[in-house]
């Protein structure tokens, strides 16, 4: 955030020269014919990804050497931006004369590669790196077409983000080992989400099988499980190093297990409303309901009884302010 | 040669707009509230001026017409003061707006929405158009508002004004439109048309930006969304932007006055640029010529992704728009094409062209041998355009 994100700017200003030049001037921008095709003695290859309603689609064709499975020529057309059209010829262009096995080893990442103006720099704006993903995917299904197999059994792990292929096994990981718990971190550890956003939660441009905040959520309730096993078995619980969600629930399934039923039997119960840390301490503020609202223990013995059974459980640095 | 047809964006301050802001710069250049000779001379032409915006939507005197900011903060203030005022209160729990309102609308009803407001999102029709009707069917004895742009920005379809007015008056309903689309290209009479709060904003109509309005009728006085000062009859606090405010006089005055004489010439040549842009092949144009503002086209060219259009035009150094997805920061398509329920191919490929009373017939000519290049070379690199061999299983999704 800051001046940069303040004045914002136009997409096509970070589009790379070779971007834009391909957008003009498209090398590979064509089709083979079948006749063609039996003219140079290939086989013929049309691959079909993306749809117009979803604002691109792009057609692939291959001309393949059927005894070396060499791609001898490779010619796209595209609906599309100009990012779509960019990335679409690179493409063609990256399949030429290597084995429909290898073609298949270029993603949609060595494509935005291949259309940088210096190294470092990337070719199209972060949004746009998910037109670069069709790229790739027409690749597959054209391969699978050749090779007479499904697309999907070139993908050897499942992939979450697609535009910086990040995989559902790197994602777990990493969002266990470094306790992540927003998908801007996410984003910052691993790119994933990074980009078109599709992948971050229902309702992006593209519809995912499993979406960021699902993986999120998925490690919460993990560490909700752990927390909940350990207050089982009597361990220790990490209470301080909580968000103030989880500590909620937590103090929430102490006074559940161990408070609310003595208090229900006299005809009262009691809500929690607020936990804050304060210095050292950590104060719960909860408000008495029913019978328990004005009776005389409610502020002496009944009161001691929950903040020793919240000591003995999560913290000694709790106290129990009731309002 | 560069040809600027994106005037439902922003337009070119008309030069005698321009020449009556100047002396507020450098001359006259006193806060209007203070006691001084500096503040003093600013008052008659502020009075001028607002009397000339008045005068342009037909306001009466005892109305009040707020200058703001800009539109955003016109239609910010009268969604947030509606929900302080009925909503927090209890009083009511619903409001109605339609489903292809501008951002400044669509997103203050979502973030009132998120704080407990109901909210109706009227459908358009095929044709773009809203249908009295719907607001009837939808109003609610605990409906506090309805909110209805007069035209729209993208198709420039004009929504039945009167007759929603008409309605809302009849159910006791406080009605509010955004006419920012509007002003300047259509007639506005707010006395005619039931009206209880309009929206407008001086940049659309050859004024400068940074200056909105917002006509509120009198008795229906909203509570002020900016604290402050007590300008503007307390109404809106923030020092007066008295170039601002003589700017939107002029153009105010300049537009409606061009109503008569230069709008059917815009008219007649927006109407034959689009004869000859639906010549060419496979072409669409959503709403009925006679349901629109006068300048607006949103045109469908098939096969051709609209950022991809405007790339080539802009090569050309031709200005125009598009709401498709792939132009956009956040990759959302274009929300009229899609409420329209029109050809789903066609959700990515429309372009607005929004002329001006500067538009000339030699920029729509260099424009139009543009497009036709741009639509040839496109559709040449399209996949919808491709071809396949006899028995392809295609899984693009092309109509025809």
């Amino acid at each position: 955030m800051g001046l940069d994100s303040l004045v914002g700017g136009t997409i096509w200003d970070e589009y790379s020269n070779k971007v834009a030049d391909l957008m003009n001037n498209p090398k590979n921008m064509g089709e083979i014919t079948t006749e063609e095709a039996e003219e140079k003695g290939g086989k013929l290859i049309v691959a079909d990804f993306g749809a117009e309603s979803c604002g691109d689609a792009v057609r692939l064709y291959w001309l393949v050497n059927p005894n070396t499975d060499v791609i001898m020529d490779s010619k796209f057309k595209s609906f599309g931006c100009g990012t779509a059209i960019a990335s679409s010829d690179t493409m063609a262009e990256l399949c030429k004369f290597k084995t429909v096995q290898e073609a298949v080893k270029i993603t949609n990442i060595d494509v935005e590669k291949a259309m940088r103006d210096t190294p470092d720099v990337p070719s199209v704006p972060p949004q746009k790196m998910h037109c670069s993903v069709m790229a790739y995917d027409v690749i597959k299904k054209a391969a699978a077409q050749y090779m007479n197999v499904d697309m999907e059994s070139f993908e050897e792990e499942i992939i979450v983000c697609e535009c910086a292929r990040v995989s559902l096994s790197t994602l777990q990981e990493v969002i266990r080992l470094n306790d992540l718990t927003t998908v801007e971190q996410i984003a910052d550890y691993t790119k994933a989400g990074a980009f078109c956003k599709s992948c971050i939660r229902p309702g992006g441009h593209e519809a995912k099988d499993i979406y960021l905040v699902d993986l999120l959520e998925e490690y919460e309730k993990e560490k909700m499980a752990k927390t909940a096993d350990s207050l089982a078995q009597g361990g220790p619980v990490d209470f301080e190093q909580m968000t103030v969600v989880q500590k909620l629930k937590v103090v929430d399934k102490v006074i559940d297990d161990n408070i609310r039923q003595m208090l229900i039997m006299d005809g009262g119960d009691m809500e929690i409303l607020d936990i804050k840390e304060n210095g050292e301490n950590i104060d719960i503020y909860i408000r008495y309901l029913g019978a328990c609202n004005g009776c005389a223990s409610a502020d002496t013995g009944t009161l001691f009884a929950i903040e020793n059974i919240l000591k003995e459980k999560l913290s000694p640095n709790i106290r129990v302010l009731p309002i | 040669m560069k040809v600027y047809l994106d005037n439902n964006a922003t337009t070119m301050v008309d030069e005698q707009v321009k020449s009556a802001m100047d002396p507020f710069f450098t001359e006259m250049y006193g806060n209007p509230n203070s006691l001084h000779a500096y503040a003093g001379e600013t008052h008659p032409h502020i009075k001028t001026a607002m009397e000339k915006i008045y005068a342009g939507i037909q306001a009466n005197r005892k109305d009040s017409v707020v200058i703001t900011s800009c539109a955003t903060e016109s239609n910010n203030w009268v969604l947030k003061s509606i929900y302080f005022e009925y909503i927090l209160t209890g009083r009511k729990n619903h409001i109605i707006i339609s489903e292809v309102e501008h951002p400044s609308i669509m997103a203050t009803a979502r973030f009132i929405e998120s704080m407990g407001c109901k909210v109706t999102y009227l459908p358009i029709n095929s044709e773009g158009l809203i249908e009295a009707q719907s607001v009837r069917d939808s109003i609610t004895s605990k409906t506090a508002l309805v909110s209805v742009m007069w035209a729209n920005n993208e198709t420039g379809a004009i929504f039945p004004v009167q007759e929603i007015g008409e309605i809302c008056a009849e159910h006791k309903v406080l009605f509010h439109t955004d006419a920012v689309q509007a002003v300047g290209k259509i007639p506005i009479s707010v006395q005619e048309f039931n009206v209880d709060y309009l929206t407008f904003s001086a940049h659309k109509f050859h004024g400068p930006k940074g200056v909105g309005a917002l006509y509120m009728k009198q008795g229906k006085e909203l509570m002020p969304l900016l604290h402050g000062g007590s300008q503007m009859g307390g109404h809106r606090s923030g020092t007066l932007n008295v170039p601002g405010i003589v700017g939107m006089g002029k153009a105010m005055e300049n537009a409606v006055d061009a109503l008569d004489f230069e709008m059917p010439d815009i008219r007649e040549m927006r109407d034959n640029f689009e004869d000859e842009l639906l010549k060419i092949e496979d072409t669409f144009v959503v709403t009925p010529r006679n349901k629109r503002t006068s300048n607006t086209i949103l045109i469908s060219f098939r096969g051709i992704e609209g950022e991809s259009m405007l790339w080539d035009l802009n090569r050309e150094g031709i200005a125009a728009s598009t709401g498709s997805a792939c132009a956009s920061e956040d990759l959302e398509a274009n929300s009229v094409m899609e409420a329209i329920g029109a050809d789903e191919d066609l959700a990515h490929t429309a372009i607005r062209f929004s002329l001006s009373r500067y538009t000339t017939q030699e920029e729509i000519d260099h424009t139009l041998a543009v497009v036709k290049k741009a639509v040839a070379r496109l559709r040449e690199i399209s996949s919808s355009y491709s071809y396949a061999p006899e028995g392809h299983n295609s899984e693009l999704t092309i109509g025809h």
